[in-house]
């Protein structure tokens, strides 16, 4: 749709690469990503990403910390799926110790955990936008995520950091009828984002600048371990959910949106498609919850202590896979606690995308690999 | 700049107060997860906006108010630094957030700056982790009563640099004269005790600066210098050293 033009100037004009810094601070990057750019005019040369800005040393404080005070920073790389950390954390120190989790527990955290994705996907479905300089649909989109972080604050106490995992279930059972007011929000949330649907999808200037813009082909997506709605828009179809369920995953079809364009349109439609199967999929699961009684986690010992060993727990993050792999000696903190983020492998793509693309397509191809710059940098 | 309110008067000190922070432009220095809270507080429900807190500052040159909302590292650190000095007088600096307050839960991490009020001065500080947005239209209405309560002029209140301050008090710390215990006037010898050793002098002898010869930013070679003066050389000739034996005791 881009056609390019070549005026002669008649002086045969030198041209110098100029060195352009993006961030860390910037409007349009996600926090703080810096981008070291080699621009020949207004087309991208070469992009270096930087990292390490938001680097906290989450790992080595792991190692210092009790397994039920991980939770805690555990929550905080990805801050927009905090719910989605913690489950995964605690995933993996139950495995070590061999803890059954109870089954009001599973069906509570697959609820919660759909939940938490829809309310990272509407963040990105406000702020891609944004950048693409359409106004409106972020305030569309953060009105539905004040009616789900109502919510969640309900059962949780917090509105991003939830700290409701605890190894073996969650912290507390849910308040009296917290199920129904929680299918009625779904319902609100599901009546009101045609909103938001219906001003951007289909938006022609939207359109313009995101189809056939930063083309991820499914190779390269698998090269650099690209995962979640990125590599799915780009038609690698993986999905932890359905291809080897954890919680209670494994009773539910879930249906995996995909897409084959593998360009910034793509991506964000599979954002927006996602969403509304992860609202199908919780008010399944809440509907469930209603059914099953018994307790909502498992009486621990005083010291928890992770027998020696080590594991590998994997989640489907919002943003992709997250892997923790979990090292034990025994002790009651862990001895190493490794962290595999989905934003690191999908930024890495960006050094391909970016090169041969001008400025604005830059800001569009930025926003639309949905990273956090804590998974990054942890 | 100028802190002249006598020359100005009332009517104008209440005027540029009115002003400053009736019109706040928020530089967004948002670095982690309170920057999505900060975002929640500008959105529909808790709207900053009404207050004056305009978030379209197109950059720190443009902008009064700094939010620094979320982690400070090591590694961005001076960048924060920089773009607190590009930004003119008079400007305020809110610390939203445990992170920048004080380091939050990484408060023991090798690569975070425990509190951005270790860079720059800081009006008002918001404690959460994250704060409620609540919490910020809070901290802002806090920061405007501060403003009104302001005594200056043109330039603003100036305020320390910390960076600058921490620099300073680490100089003073090691060129303050040393505390050294008090020296009776005349010492008090034990009955029967023969003292054979010269006592040294009421004060010890001082290396050059009036410092203790110990002090290795005074000696002009490496290493502690020796109490005994820099010039012995060791091991000292037997004709220089005296040593009896005390006769206390029977033999």
């Amino acid at each position: 749709m881009t056609r390019e033009v070549v005026v002669g100037t008649g002086t045969g004009l030198d041209t110098a690469d100029m060195v352009l810094n993006i961030g860390p601070q910037h409007p349009s990057t996600h926090g703080v990503l810096r981008l070291k750019l080699v621009l020949d005019g207004e087309r991208v040369i070469s992009c270096e990403p930087i990292i390490g800005y938001m680097h906290r040393g989450a790992e080595k404080l792991f190692e210092v910390r009790d397994y039920r005070q991980i939770i805690v920073l555990a929550n905080r790389h990805d801050w927009l799926s905090a719910f989605a950390n913690e489950l995964g954390v605690a995933l993996a120190v139950e495995r070590l110790m061999g803890i059954e989790v109870p089954e009001r527990a599973v069906w509570l955290r697959t609820a919660l955990a759909e939940l938490n994705r829809v309310l990272n996907h509407l963040m990105f479905l406000g702020s891609y936008p944004l950048e693409i300089g359409a106004i409106t649909p972020v305030f569309y989109a953060f009105r539905e995520r004040e009616t789900l972080q109502t919510i969640m604050e309900e059962v949780s106490g917090g509105r991003m950091h939830y700290m409701f995992n605890r190894v073996g279930g969650l912290k507390e059972e849910v308040p009296a009828g917290w199920t129904r007011r929680a299918r009625a929000a779904i319902g609100e949330v599901r009546r009101r984002l045609p909103d938001l649907d219906n001003l951007i999808r289909r938006n022609e200037i939207f359109l313009a600048r995101t189809v056939g813009v930063g083309v991820l082909t499914a190779e390269q997506a698998a090269a650099y371990g690209a995962s979640g709605p990125v590599a799915r828009a780009s038609g690698l179809d993986f999905d932890l959910r359905r291809d080897e369920p954890y919680l209670a995953y494994g009773s539910l079809s879930v249906p995996v949106v995909t897409r084959q364009e593998g360009d910034c349109h793509a991506r964000f439609e599979c954002l927006l498609d996602q969403v509304f199967v992860s609202l199908d999929l919780a008010e399944t699961c809440l509907e469930r919850v209603d059914q099953i009684s018994g307790p909502v986690n498992v009486r621990l010992p005083k010291v928890v202590k992770a027998p020696e060993g080590h594991t590998y727990a994997w989640t489907e993050n919002p943003l992709g896979i997250n892997g923790y792999y979990l090292v034990s000696r025994g002790e009651k903190t862990p001895w190493r606690m490794k962290l595999r983020t989905a934003s690191y492998a999908n930024v890495q793509a960006l050094s391909t995308l970016l090169p041969g693309c001008l400025v604005p397509d830059l800001i569009a191809i930025l926003g639309s690999m949905f990273f956090v710059v804590g998974d990054i940098d942890k | 700049m100028s802190e002249r309110p006598s020359i100005l008067g009332e009517p104008i000190r209440f005027v540029l107060n009115w002003g400053r922070r009736y019109s706040l432009w928020v530089f967004n220095f948002g670095l982690a997860c309170c920057a999505i809270e900060f975002i929640a507080t500008s959105m529909g429900r808790h709207d900053f906006i009404r207050l004056g807190v305009i978030p379209f500052a197109h950059g720190p040159r443009q902008a009064d108010l700094m939010v620094v909302s979320g982690t400070v590292t090591d590694k961005m650190a001076p960048a924060i630094k920089r773009l607190y000095d590009q930004m003119p007088e008079p400007k305020y600096v809110i610390s939203f957030g445990a992170c920048s307050n004080c380091g939050g839960p990484y408060w023991d991490s090798y690569s975070v700056t425990k509190g951005v009020d270790q860079l720059i001065p800081v009006d008002v500080y918001v404690p959460g982790c994250p704060p409620r947005p609540e919490a910020l239209l809070h901290g802002i209405l806090r920061l405007q009563e501060r403003i009104a309560a302001e005594q200056s002029g043109p330039g603003g209140v100036s305020r320390p640099d910390p960076v600058v301050a921490a620099r300073e008090a680490e100089l003073a710390a090691l060129t303050a004269p040393p505390v050294r215990p008090p020296f009776p006037a005349e010492p008090v010898l034990p009955e029967g005790v023969v003292w054979h050793r010269d006592r040294p002098s009421s004060a010890p002898v001082l290396g050059p600066g009036g410092r203790l010869p110990v002090n290795e930013l005074s000696a002009d070679r490496a290493g502690a210098g020796s109490p005994f003066g820099d010039d012995e050389t060791l091991p000292l000739p037997l004709d220089r050293i005296s040593y009896q034996r005390p006769s206390s005791g029977p033999e």
